[in-house]
């Protein structure tokens, strides 16, 4: 027993050069964790929000109570918009490293968490998404090349050139507009729920943010809220274990889980495997019928791996070991769901192939086309002028005046 | 040195001088901080003194506050100004208040740094330039250093300040100075004088501005980055331009502005922040209220436009040497 107080720090398991080392990971048996009713209250609830919802077990089997029961064309729809959101990923971060782009957050090896929880929503639900949930975008058949062109601030950029890379939007599509600080849309997606509440909608919210985001005052408020009021809406925390060089104990996730901060506020807390496609999908629908049926919001855990970098300006080889993704013990999302169809029989190893390479080309001949709207550097750019609009919804004078002096600038300068 | 290394020999010095001395913020230990400003900080001084903390800039500055009370200087990181807002209310409310609300019993030395301004593709998210909503605030000191020498000298003085310090450094000339024409090749600060920085303790006052350049046709006031802008601008019309860095934006050396622009006649005033309300505003009535029967022309201001910092049009809302000239010209001219 110490006899004084010691300031404790947390450390990660592993730093570059060491074995990674993953033993701090609680993990459960694939089925081993009930599904109550969703009108179960958060009293009655067991180990969710300790222990680990899983579906796919290590022989690709779907067990246990959370299996979604989907069928092997929906689950092909999975794998399409997992490999879809990948290869998007990959060629983006190659414009980016050709100088096309400024900037680019890649979500590999968390594509079921955005794919999975967006196919058990309903088109009229309200995305509130951080900037890794690019899957969401694909799910609500958003064209890549319009997602490119916002990439490139080009002339058909959907942002107008506003935004950093990635920070999308689409009001036709109901995916809120990204915000590049943190956790800023976790209490907003429970104020748009509330609204449908009150106005007696059966639409309801969901967001994301990152565990290290959890730290933020505006999550907790989300929670106090979407408690209080009971409002229809699904509250995801994607534990991917990095938040730049912050790993996830920094966070909070030491001492107790994610899922876990639910039950503080009196909401159901669902620690799930995030890279079980089946798993996320089966959470996330139970937590929208609960919703939707009146019973308030739900905390989800998504355990999984950032195996990326945070972005293009980061280089994660500094602060942890470089083959920590090779031995996450949860795998690979796109590789688990791809062996439980083959062991279906609605899969094989040349269907894969094949998509792969047609949606991989689908990606190069969007990029063509995305690039002939303009990069930052060349081509066809947006009028300048427009930097002075949607300040307010009426330029002002003073702005009119700016918008003059910036062209009297260029005018100047010939 | 470049900036980045001037900020973290302050901190080295300070924390090898003073025990108390504590650095905290996101990615600040182990990895050294996004820009690099705490690299080896936390393998010198140990996890207790160099500590990385969650996501939360509210807690980050709160925490300060409670270190300061109880006998530490910390010196809190923020990543990037952009996001210093859920701090907000704790520096505004709690920070700069504290030893006027207990007449003077209790109070917290707490320096608060943060990477502000654009010119490196950042977007409205890593781009903004928020001095004047600090140097609003009665209790703070607010400074924005313009080269390495100042970078360490001021963050030093900071550190040793019983009283609050928002130190803005203007990220994009961390690593060398910058005339607003993104197209020329970057320059290290190592080719620049203000790049000699002494590896051991030095302080630059608060509440002393500099003349960075001698003249008599001109005042021009800047700070930050736009000094470079403004030097470059001047140069290239011939102007015998009289340059002042401000560094020190609360307490402000209205003495050594007005002295100058009461010899020169004439002030143009430029940073890069939005202009409306800008700290812009009270640098040009603090130059009227001592030098109104000395000027020959209306002040003029030169500043980023009043939108949010667009990704695309960077070098048309960077008040670059076209804006300055123009301005320059209005302010020579100005019939």
């Amino acid at each position: 027993m110490p006899t004084r107080s010691r300031l404790h720090v947390p450390a990660p398991p592993a730093r570059p050069g060491q074995p990674p080392d993953f033993s701090y990971l609680k993990l459960s048996a694939a089925g081993a964790i009930g599904r109550p009713e969703i009108s179960a209250s958060w009293r009655e609830l067991g180990d969710q929000a300790s222990g680990l919802v899983r579906v796919l077990d290590d022989k690709h089997r779907a067990v246990g109570p959370w299996n979604p029961r989907l069928d092997a064309q929906e689950l092909q729809v999975g794998l399409r918009h997992m490999l879809l959101t990948r290869l998007f990923d990959d060629r983006s971060v190659r414009m980016q490293r050709q100088g096309k782009l400024s900037f680019y957050m890649k979500s590999t090896g968390e594509e079921a968490v955005s794919v999975a929880a967006g196919m058990a929503l309903q088109p009229g639900d309200m995305l509130f998404p951080a900037y890794r949930n690019q899957g969401l975008q694909v799910v609500r058949g958003q064209p890549l090349v319009g997602l490119m062109c916002q990439l490139l601030s080009n002339t058909r950029d959907m942002c107008k050139g506003r935004q950093l890379p990635v920070m999308y939007h689409s009001a036709q599509a109901n995916l809120f507009s990204i915000s590049g600080n943190l956790a800023t849309q976790f209490p907003q997606a429970v104020g748009w729920a509330m609204a449908a509440a009150i106005k007696g909608e059966d639409h309801i919210a969901a967001t994301w943010t990152g565990e290290g985001s959890t730290a933020e005052a505006d999550f907790h408020h989300a929670l106090l809220f979407a408690s209080v009021y009971r409002a229809p809406v699904i509250l995801n925390v994607v534990n991917n274990q990095w938040a730049i060089s912050t790993f996830q104990g920094t966070a909070g996730g030491e001492q107790s889980s994610f899922a876990a901060r639910g039950p503080a506020y009196g909401l159901p807390g669902l620690r799930v495997d995030g890279n079980d496609f089946l798993a996320v999908y089966a959470a996330t629908r139970w937590a929208a019928d609960r919703a939707r049926t009146g019973g308030g919001a739900t905390v989800i855990e998504l355990v999984t791996y950032r195996a990326a970098a945070h972005s293009t300006s980061d280089d994660p080889a500094r602060y942890r070991p470089r083959d920590e993704y090779q031995l996450w013990p949860l795998g690979d999302p796109v590789e688990r769901l791809k062996q439980h169809l083959i062991a279906l029989g609605e899969w094989s190893e040349e269907r894969h192939q094949a998509l792969s390479e047609e949606l991989d080309a689908h990606v190069a001949a969007s990029w063509k086309e995305a690039l002939s709207y303009g990069t930052m550097n060349d081509g066809p750019r947006l009028d300048r002028d427009l930097m002075f609009e949607d300040v307010f919804k009426e330029i002002p004078e003073h702005l009119r005046r700016q918008r003059e002096l910036l062209r009297a600038e260029f005018a100047a300068q010939g | 040195m470049n900036m980045i290394q001037a900020l973290n020999s302050a901190m080295d010095v300070s924390m090898g001088r003073d025990p108390t001395v504590v650095v905290l913020g996101q990615d600040v230990g182990y990895f050294g901080g996004v820009f690099r400003c705490t690299d080896g900080l936390q393998r010198k001084y140990g996890e207790h003194r160099v500590i990385d903390t969650p996501i939360a800039e509210g807690g980050i500055i709160a925490a300060a506050i409670g270190m300061g009370v109880n006998g530490l200087r910390p010196v809190a990181e923020v990543q990037f100004a952009d996001y210093v807002y859920p701090g907000y209310d704790q520096i505004v409310s709690e920070l700069a208040r504290l030893r006027y609300r207990s007449a003077g019993e209790f109070f917290a030395p707490v320096t608060v740094r943060m990477p502000c301004g654009g010119g490196i593709r950042g977007g409205q998210t890593h781009s903004q330039s928020p001095e004047v909503l600090f140097a609003h605030v009665c209790g703070l000191k607010v400074a924005m250093p313009s080269n390495p020498f100042d970078a360490k000298g001021l963050l030093i003085a900071a550190i040793e300040d019983d009283d609050p310090v928002i130190l803005f450094e203007p990220k994009r000339i961390y690593n060398g100075p910058f005339d607003g024409d993104a197209n020329k090749p970057a320059v290290p600060w190592n080719s620049h004088p203000k790049g000699e920085v002494p590896t051991e303790h030095y302080t630059v006052p608060f509440g002393r501005a500099e003349i960075v350049r001698s003249g008599s046709a001109v005042t021009i006031i800047a700070y930050g980055t736009m000094l470079h802008v403004v030097e470059a601008a001047a140069a290239s019309m011939g102007l015998d331009a009289e340059i002042i860095d401000v560094r020190s934006l609360v307490p402000l050396d209205v003495d050594t502005l007005c002295n100058s622009v009461c010899r020169t006649g004439r002030c143009l005033i430029a940073h890069e922040a939005t202009r409306f309300a800008g700290f812009g505003a009270e640098l040009a009535a603090t130059v009227m209220e001592n030098c109104f029967w000395n000027l020959e022309a209306p002040i003029q201001r030169v500043a980023g436009w009043d939108t949010p910092y667009p990704h695309a049009f960077e070098w048309e809302y960077f008040p670059g040497q076209a804006r300055v000239a123009l301005a320059l010209k209005a302010v020579m001219e100005p019939r």
